[in-house]
C-alpha cells in the first residue's frame, strides 16, 4: 500500500480541497484520511505540494503512426507524464489517419506497451481528412476513439459538417472543430493585424476563426448536436460559445496555455516557436480568452501539442510549421491563471481533470476511493529554468526556451505507480 | 366512390374512404385466386400507366390489375414518353388526357405532380403511384390489406419503420395513414436520414434500433439507396449502416415472435435486411405484393365507379 501523506488533496470532482493522506492500494484510491492506522510499504510525503488527479490533455499530437521523427507515443507519453499528465487524446492527423479503427487499436496498443500513460485516440470525423465522407464512427468508438475530429483541416463545406454534427449527435458522439476558414487565413502565418503589417508578414485574421464558428454553433442547434471548439483564441469566438451555451445549446470549448500566456508580439522578431494555428493574437483577445475560463465559457484547458522537427521550424517564419509542445509547460502555464486570481486552485485543476473527463466520458479525473490511481502531485511553488534541449518530448518548438516557470511536477502515478518523479522516468 | 374523384395521397381521406379501399381490395383476392383470373369490372375503360421513375412492382401491379378487371391498359414510361424529345409534362399529359382515359396512374420524382397535373387536366381520374418524397397511397392501401389477415383492425398497433425516412414517401403516407387508422408509428434512423421536425407526425423517433424493437407489431425496413448514403454523408458506409440499421435474426428475435417484417421492395439483401429475416415465416414481404394487386384493383374500380358490382 502507497500512502502519500500530508498533501493538498485537490478533487474538484468531488469538491474536495483539504490537506489530508491519500492511499492507493492495487493500482485504485483505497482511502482518504489522515491517521487511518494503515500500514504504508511507500511513502511519499507531499507536505507543501498538491496531490490532484492526473492531468487529462484532450488535445495532443503524438506523430504516430507517420511522423516519428517529430514525436511518437513513447516520447509523447514520457512528455505526458513528466507535466503531470495520465491520459492523453491523440488527434487524428496522422499517416495514416485514425479514420480507421485498426489504427486507433494500433495506438492504444503500442500506448500499453509504453505503459506511462493512458492513450486515447481521437478519431477522423472524415475519411483521409477530407472532409468529404464521414468515418465509420459507430465502429471507431466501439475500438476506442473518444471523440471525432479533423483538426488541422477545418471541416469546411457546411453540409459536409452538418451531417457529420447529426450522425454524431444520433449516437452522442462529441465533435471537435479546428474553426478555421481557409479561404480567409490562406497562406497567413501570424494574427492578422499591426504585428503582421510590420513585419509584412500574411495575416490570418480572427474572422476566419470566428466565421466558422458562428456557423458551426447555427448546424450544432439544428442538429442538436455535441459540439467542441478546440483552442479557442478569439474574443469574438469566446463571446459566440458563451451565447450559444446561454441559450443552452451543447457546445463547449477548450483554450491552450499560448493563447492565454502570450500574445501576437511573441512573433516579432520572425519567431517561428510562437507561430501556430490559431495564432496568438491581440491582448484583447488574450484577455477574452482568460475571462471566458473566469466564467466557465471555457471549460477545459488542453495543449494543442504539436511538436516539430527543426527542420520544419528553422526555415523562416512564414514557411515554418505550425505549433509548438505544451505537455511539460501546461501546469506551471496554467497555474498563473490561479496565481492572478482567475481561477481558485479547484476550478483551475478541473479544467484539466473532471470537465474534459465528462465531455469525452472518461472514467477518470478524479480521485474517488475506487478510481484507478492517476495522480499528479506538485510544488506550486518550485521555480525551474525551462531548456528546450531537457525537454522530454522530441519537440523542443517551445516559445518558452530560457524562461522561469513556477510550478512544478513532483510525481506522476499511473494506476498507482510512480512513472515519474522529480525529474526522472520510471518506465 | 363516394367523395373521390383522384387519389392523389393519404392526406384527406378518411378512415371510412381507407376502410373500404381495404374491403373491396380484400374482395378481389378472391378474382386473383381463380384459374381464370377476369372480372368484368373495368371493361370499357381505359387506364394509363405514366411512370417517369423506374419501377417494376407497382407499375406492374397497376397493369396487372386493370387487365384482371377487363380494362384497357397502356404503359408508358418516360424513355418512351415524349418527354425524351423535350415535351414538357404538362403537354404529354394533355395529349394523353385526349386521348380520354378513364384513368392516369401517374409516377414522377418531383412531388405534387398529380395535384399539379389535376389543375390541368379534366375528365379523368389520377391515381398517385408515387411522387417525389411526398405520397405514395397504393402501397400504404396495399400494407393494411397485408396486415388485415393478422391484425384484423391496425387500430392500437405499432410499426417500427426504419431507413431512410427523409427521402421516403412511403413513409410520409404511413405517418398520415397512422394518425387516421389509429396505429402507432415508430421511426428509426440517425438524424442524418430524418427529415425536419418529422416527431410532429406524431410518432416516436428512435436513433437505436434495438431500443425500437420491444413493443413492435411489425418491423418495415426502407430499401437504402446507397448513393443517397455515400454522396451526402447520411452514412459512412454500408457496413456500418448494417451493423446500426440492418434487420437481422437476433434484432427480429428481441422483437418477439409475433413481430411481422415488412418492406415495400426492392431488398437490398444484407444490408437493410438479411437474408434469414427476408425469408422467415414473420416476413409478409411477398404477401405485400399480393395484395398491392387487390388492392390496385380496388383503387381502379373505385375510381371508375365500378367498385360496388365487383
Amino acid at each position: 500500500m502507497l500512502l502519500i501523506k500530508n498533501g493538498r488533496v485537490v478533487d474538484p470532482a468531488n469538491d474536495l480541497d483539504l490537506i489530508t493522506d491519500l492511499w492507493v492500494a492495487d493500482g485504485h484510491i483505497a482511502a482518504l484520511g489522515a491517521d487511518l492506522h494503515k500500514q504504508a510499504d511507500q511513502v511519499i510525503d507531499a507536505s507543501g505540494f498538491i496531490v490532484c488527479p492526473g492531468l487529462i490533455d484532450m488535445h495532443v499530437h503524438l506523430r504516430e503512426p507517420g511522423e516519428e521523427w517529430k514525436e511518437d507515443i513513447e516520447s509523447g507519453s514520457r512528455a505526458a507524464v513528466a507535466g503531470g499528465v495520465t491520459s492523453i487524446c491523440c488527434m487524428p492527423n496522422t499517416g495514416p489517419h485514425i479514420d480507421h479503427a485498426g489504427i486507433a487499436r494500433q495506438i492504444i496498443e503500442r500506448s500499453r506497451q509504453v505503459g506511462l500513460c493512458h492513450v486515447h485516440p481521437i478519431g477522423a470525423v472524415s475519411k483521409n481528412l477530407e472532409g468529404k465522407t464521414l468515418t465509420e464512427m459507430r465502429e471507431l468508438s466501439r475500438h476506442g476513439c473518444v471523440a471525432f475530429s479533423d483538426d488541422g483541416m477545418p471541416i469546411w463545406h457546411a453540409g459536409v459538417m452538418r451531417k457529420a454534427l447529426e450522425y454524431a449527435a444520433s449516437f452522442d458522439f462529441l465533435i471537435i472543430q479546428h474553426a478555421e476558414e481557409q479561404m480567409l487565413t490562406k497562406g497567413g502565418a501570424m494574427n492578422e493585424g499591426w504585428i503582421s503589417t510590420q513585419l509584412g508578414v500574411t495575416g490570418m485574421p480572427s474572422e476566419g476563426e470566428d466565421s466558422m464558428i458562428a456557423r458551426d454553433i447555427m448546424l450544432a442547434k439544428r442538429a442538436d448536436a455535441r459540439y467542441h471548439v478546440a483552442h479557442i483564441s478569439t474574443e469574438g469566438g469566446v463571446e459566440l460559445v458563451r451565447q450559444a451555451r446561454a441559450k443552452g445549446l451543447k457546445v463547449t470549448t477548450e483554450a491552450a496555455p499560448h493563447h492565454f500566456a502570450l500574445t501576437e508580439e511573441a512573433v516579432l522578431g520572425y519567431n517561428a516557436d510562437a507561430k501556430m494555428s490559431p495564432p496568438l493574437r491581440t491582448e484583447a483577445d488574450r484577455l477574452a480568452v482568460i475571462n471566458g475560463l473566469r466564467d466557465g465559457t471555457i471549460e477545459v484547458i488542453a495543449t494543442d501539442h504539436a511538436p516539430h522537427h527543426d527542420d520544419d521550424k528553422q526555415c523562416g517564419l512564414s514557411c515554418a510549421a505550425f505549433g509548438i509542445v505544451g505537455l511539460e509547460t501546461l501546469l506551471p502555464l496554467a497555474l498563473e491563471l490561479e496565481r492572478s486570481g482567475v481561477l481558485t486552485l479547484s476550478a483551475l485543476i478541473a479544467t484539466m481533470t473532471c470537465n474534459p473527463a465528462r465531455l469525452l466520458k472518461l472514467n477518470s479525473g478524479t480521485l474517488s476511493v475506487g478510481a484507478e490511481a492517476d495522480i499528479c502531485i506538485f510544488d506550486p511553488k518550485e521555480t525551474w529554468l525551462l531548456d528546450r534541449n531537457k525537454l522530454f518530448s522530441k519537440g523542443k518548438n517551445t516559445p518558452w526556451h530560457g524562461k522561469t516557470m513556477t510550478g512544478r511536477v513532483t510525481h506522476t502515478l499511473k494506476a498507482g505507480a510512480v512513472v515519474f518523479s522529480h525529474g526522472v522516468l520510471h518506465a | 366512390m363516394k367523395g373521390i374523384k383522384h387519389l392523389f395521397g393519404i392526406a384527406g381521406m378518411s378512415r371510412e374512404q381507407i376502410n373500404y379501399l381495404i374491403d373491396l381490395g380484400d374482395s378481389f383476392t378472391e378474382v386473383n385466386r381463380r384459374s381464370i383470373k377476369k372480372a368484368p369490372t373495368l371493361r370499357g375503360k381505359t387506364i394509363i400507366n405514366l411512370f417517369f421513375e423506374n419501377s417494376t412492382r407497382t407499375r406492374t401491379s397497376f397493369e396487372i390489375a386493370g387487365k384482371r378487371l377487363s380494362g384497357d391498359v397502356i404503359n408508358i414510361s418516360a424513355s418512351t414518353s415524349a418527354t425524351s424529345k423535350g415535351e414538357t409534362l404538362l403537354d404529354t399529359a394533355r395529349t394523353l388526357a385526349a386521348m380520354q382515359p378513364h384513368v392516369l396512374v401517374i409516377r414522377h420524382s418531383l412531388a405534387g405532380t398529380c395535384e399539379f397535373l389535376a389543375e390541368h387536366l379534366e375528365n379523368c381520374a389520377i391515381v398517385n403511384a408515387g411522387d417525389g418524397a411526398h405520397e405514395h397511397p397504393t402501397q400504404i392501401l396495399t400494407d393494411l390489406l397485408t396486415l388485415k389477415q393478422p391484425w384484423g383492425s391496425p387500430e392500437g398497433k405499432v410499426i417500427t419503420m426504419v431507413g431512410d425516412i427523409a427521402h421516403s414517401r412511403v413513409a410520409r403516407s404511413h405517418l398520415l395513414a397512422a394518425k387516421i387508422m389509429g396505429y402507432q408509428m415508430r421511426i428509426v434512423a440517425p438524424k442524418t436520414l430524418l427529415p425536419s421536425q418529422v416527431e410532429r407526425y406524431g410518432c416516436e423517433v428512435f436513433h437505436d434500433f434495438d431500443e425500437a424493437l420491444p413493443g413492435s407489431d411489425a418491423i418495415y425496413m426502407l430499401r437504402v439507396q446507397t448513393e443517397r448514403l455515400t454522396d451526402n454523408c447520411c452514412f459512412p458506409s454500408i457496413r456500418e449502416y448494417h451493423e446500426a440499421y440492418g434487420l437481422n435474426m437476433k434484432r427480429l428475435k428481441s422483437a418477439g415472435s409475433d413481430c411481422l417484417v415488412m418492406h415495400p421492395g426492392p431488398m437490398n439483401r444484407g444490408v437493410e435486411i438479411t437474408s434469414d429475416v427476408a425469408d422467415s415465416v414473420q416476413s409478409r414481404v411477398l404477401a405485400q405484393v399480393d395484395m398491392g394487386v387487390a388492392v390496385r384493383m380496388a383503387v381502379l374500380a373505385a375510381l371508375c365507379g365500378g367498385g360496388d358490382e365487383a
